[in-house]
């Protein structure tokens, strides 16, 4: 039994940035992405990543594990950064490898979408590193609450993406169970031709499926008996408050963006 | 009766839509307030369906139920529900919260109760289920008996005036199953609640009042649980096991040894060779 | 199927913050042939045990023998497939692996998956099906249309029909009602004896240790507690009651009638008519003396 699923990549803290409202921090990783792609200046650019920088340090994660959670996206950084060298063809010729022109506007482009790149994935492994996935469904039922007046199911929604989180490490603890049974009966997952490994999975999924169809009637049941019977006149109990830090932070945030637009040219 | 009962069925009959035979027949009973009774039965004597029926996830065929005099029907069902708590048989698929307390508010914020009012509630039912400092932790980091204590501490956070544990301890280890059983036997020292459980296991019928016995659909027989397992052959013809102590003194009865009364326990059983040993 | 376990232990996530040791230098031998059952409750232990027995888990130090097999650390189970045809698991709920369309294809997965001949699995088919009671009829039913209860047994088929040396039962009750826990029970004791196999039997039900096993291995925080014939170990009620175990009610009541009439009934596997036979003798005696 290994009881350490975990869920997205929270990692629990007390520090400024998982205290603050998951709603502003949604609002503020948005903004800060739309920004990203406005940045047309050295200056700007400097003023974004010190910004992204400053986030980081105030998380108290290791930026260590913050580098190991940007991993499977570093590849698709270098890559973007060859793709420009090498297509690009604006400005004088810097060097050459192997009868291969690179030239300036390659360089400045490709660390610019490189770095757009870097800060984007950035700042929103950071949101998810330091704020629980249950947050970010109450942010997100919050902030699409105006939705409701067209009619957008907002309080279904948000209540599948909690009993979705509430049942992954269910579910994976299952997956691990039958996986289990199905190789003590000969199952081989892991060696074969791409169609026999394709052919054993089969085994693994119709359980998996039964038993997910069973759970969620029963659940649906338990849901009945407990009183559920939609949104309507439901109240809450995880409530979002905005606190004095949230708006200081927030009004902060601001003053960064100002500085930003001002820096644009 | 003066008072109205907290549970009752009259003549009711229900069939599944798929069954081609009736899962209940004509069954009628009462459940006095504060009750604790235990439903009992084989797997298919429809003893699960009347805890279905007692909430309205099941509606009968033919026949009435009332919950504390309000009949069970469409209009009702939600006003029923908040009388009724069911605890049901698998931990896991009942658990709705992504954490203990957040499980618990998922009732009291279906019946629309105030935050404050949420807050008070969910103290002491975590205090009646001995699940204080749990208030936070996922579900899958807790065992089978706590989960269901969770549920029960759910349930409890309502206020109902009836809790139904539908073969709540079947999946549970030993001591889940007396975590769960010391957990209801608590509550019920401290507030009035009915509690219907329906179970098999034998060790629980001890803690009721009063045991229905189901078979094929029909009330078999209601009694105490001393006059039920008087009934030690019959049980055995219908399918149902007697306990240790039951068998044991009905072997001794047979070897000619006077027990007064039926024991139930070990100590009980154990008083009686006693008296029968020291009588001159 | 002769099994040793030497110094075996087995750490989850070793060298993580969420390093578990979840089986702590275990060592002990079960002779082929033997009926044994191994107790604890739950996160004792117990399932990460009997992952090791068909290579599931390999131990993270220690050294086990499972027959001709041997399991370590280091080296790759060399035909791992082979231990597992030879080590047939019902899982807790096995129910929950069936997946084919009809009971006789899910039957014959597993034989399939192991190489066996057409041949052999249809003249094995009927064999299995009367040792688990299950009617021919119901081969060409979807499993799904079945009751829990057969689900089950069309699950235990499946392992049956590889007749393993070694059956490991993993709470093969677990959720049924008592008549269907000891039809369950007396048909693995009918299998067991029937082919002088090992079979090895995880349980929380003390009652069923004693009734079935002629050995048993208590388990506590992944340690081997205590080991012995049923009735040694039973013997030991406080030990029992430190690890949050309880002995078996017949035992339990002999030792409280013992303190009370000063005279003991030694338990030898007594029906409760044998035992209501001495006990009266002995509560007689006592009404006559005075």
């Amino acid at each position: 039994m290994s009881n350490s699923v975990i869920i997205g990549q929270y990692v629990p803290g007390q520090s400024l940035v998982h205290r603050l409202d998951p709603r502003l921090k949604m609002i503020m990783v948005f903004l800060f992405i739309i920004f990203i792609f406005l940045a047309n200046s050295w200056m700007s650019y400097l003023v974004l990543t010190l910004f992204a920088l400053l986030s980081v340090v105030t998380t108290r994660i290791a930026p260590s594990f913050v580098i190991k959670g940007l991993k499977p996206v570093w590849f698709l950084i270098i890559f973007t950064f060859i793709l420009h060298l090498i297509v690009t063809k604006e400005g004088d010729i810097l060097f050459s490898i192997w009868n291969f022109d690179v030239y300036s506007g390659a360089l400045w482009k490709g660390l610019e979408i490189s770095l757009r790149f870097f800060l984007l994935i950035l700042m929103t492994t950071l949101l998810t590193l330091t704020t629980t996935p249950i947050s970010i469904t109450d942010a997100i039922e919050s902030l699409f609450q105006p939705l409701k007046r067209i009619r957008f199911p907002v309080h279904e929604l948000a209540l599948m993406m909690s009993i979705s989180l509430r049942f992954i490490p269910t579910l994976m603890q299952e997956t691990d169970k039958i996986s289990k049974a199905q190789a003590s009966r000969g199952v081989d997952f892991r060696t074969g031709t791409i169609k026999e490994r394709l052919k054993a999975v089969v085994p693994l999924l119709v359980p998996l499926f039964v038993s997910a169809f069973k759970r969620a009637e029963e659940l649906a049941m338990a849901m009945e008996a407990r009183g559920y019977k939609g949104g309507e006149g439901r109240t809450k109990f995880r409530e979002l408050k905005l606190k004095p830090m949230d708006v200081w932070i927030f009004i902060l945030f601001i003053i960064v963006l100002i500085t930003f637009w001002i820096l644009r040219t | 009766m003066s008072q109205p009962n907290d549970i009752s069925f009259q003549n009711i009959s229900f069939q599944y839509p798929q069954g081609d035979e009736w899962a209940l027949k004509d069954v009628s009973f009462h459940i006095e307030e504060n009750e604790w009774v235990a439903i009992i039965g084989h797997n298919g004597s429809g003893k699960s369906t009347i805890a279905k029926l007692m909430n309205g996830l099941l509606t009968p065929q033919s026949g009435r139920i009332h919950i504390k005099g309000l009949e069970v029907n469409e209009e009702n069902i939600w006003e029923v529900r908040k009388k009724v708590g069911m605890v049901f048989q698998n931990p896991d698929n009942q658990f709705v919260g992504t954490t203990v307390i957040d499980d618990i508010a998922f009732g009291l914020e279906n019946h629309g109760v105030q935050r404050d009012e949420m807050l008070k509630r969910m103290k002491y039912s975590l205090e009646a289920v001995k699940m204080e400092g749990y208030e936070n932790h996922e579900p899958h980091n807790l065992s089978g008996g706590q989960k269901q204590r969770v549920a029960i501490a759910s349930v409890l956070a309502i206020e109902p005036d009836i809790i139904i544990l539908d073969e709540a301890t079947a999946m549970l280890d030993p001591i889940g199953r007396n975590s769960i059983m010391e957990t209801v036997d608590h509550v019920r020292s401290e507030r009035d609640v009915s509690v219907v459980t329906i179970t098999h296991d034998l060790n629980e019928v001890l803690f009721a009042d009063r045991v229905i016995v189901m078979n094929d659909g029909e009330v078999w027989k209601e009694g105490t649980p001393r006059e039920i397992f008087n009934l030690h052959k019959e049980l055995g013809e219908i399918g149902l096991d007697t306990p240790f102590v039951t068998q044991l003194s009905n072997s001794l009865k047979s070897e000619g040894i006077v027990l007064n009364q039926e024991p139930l326990t070990h100590k009980e059983l154990m008083d009686e060779l006693w008296t029968f040993y020291s009588r001159t | 199927m002769d099994i040793l376990f030497e110094n075996v232990s087995h750490i989850y996530q070793k060298n993580t913050p969420f390093e578990f040791k979840a089986l702590e230098e275990v060592s002990f031998h079960i002779p082929a042939g033997s009926f044994a059952a191994i107790i604890g409750h739950t996160g004792s232990g117990k399932s990460t045990l009997i992952q090791h027995f068909n290579g599931l888990l390999k131990p993270t130090s220690g050294h086990i023998r499972m027959g001709d097999f041997n399991i370590t650390a280091e080296k790759k189970v060399k035909d791992i497939m082979d231990l597992r045809k030879r080590v047939g698991v019902v899982f807790q709920y096995p129910e929950h692996q069936l997946f084919e369309e009809t009971v006789e294809k899910d039957i014959q997965f597993g034989p399939k998956n192991f190489g066996l001949s057409q041949d052999k699995i249809d003249s094995r088919l009927p064999e299995v099906l009367k040792s688990v009671n299950l009617p021919e009829g119901l081969l060409s039913r979807s499993p799904f249309d079945l009751s829990g209860g057969q689900m089950r047994r069309v699950a235990i088929a499946g392992v049956l029909m590889m007749s393993p040396d070694l059956l490991v039962l993993d709470e093969p009750t677990a959720g049924l009602d008592p008549r269907g826990q000891k039809e369950m029970m007396d048909m693995f004791s009918r299998v067991h004896k029937e082919t002088q196999r090992t079979t090895i039997l995880v349980t929380h039900s003390m009652e069923d240790a004693l009734k079935y096993a002629d050995y048993v291995f208590i388990m506590n925080h992944g340690k081997l507690v205590m080991e012995g014939t049923p009735l040694e170990v039973f013997q030991k009620e406080e030990a029992l009651n430190q690890v949050g175990l309880a002995v078996p009610e017949v035992i339990k009541f002999l030792h409280a009638f013992e303190s009370r009439f000063g005279q003991s009934i030694p338990f030898k596997g007594q029906s409760i008519q044998e035992l209501a036979k001495e006990m009266t003798e002995i509560v007689r005696r006592g009404v006559k003396d005075e």
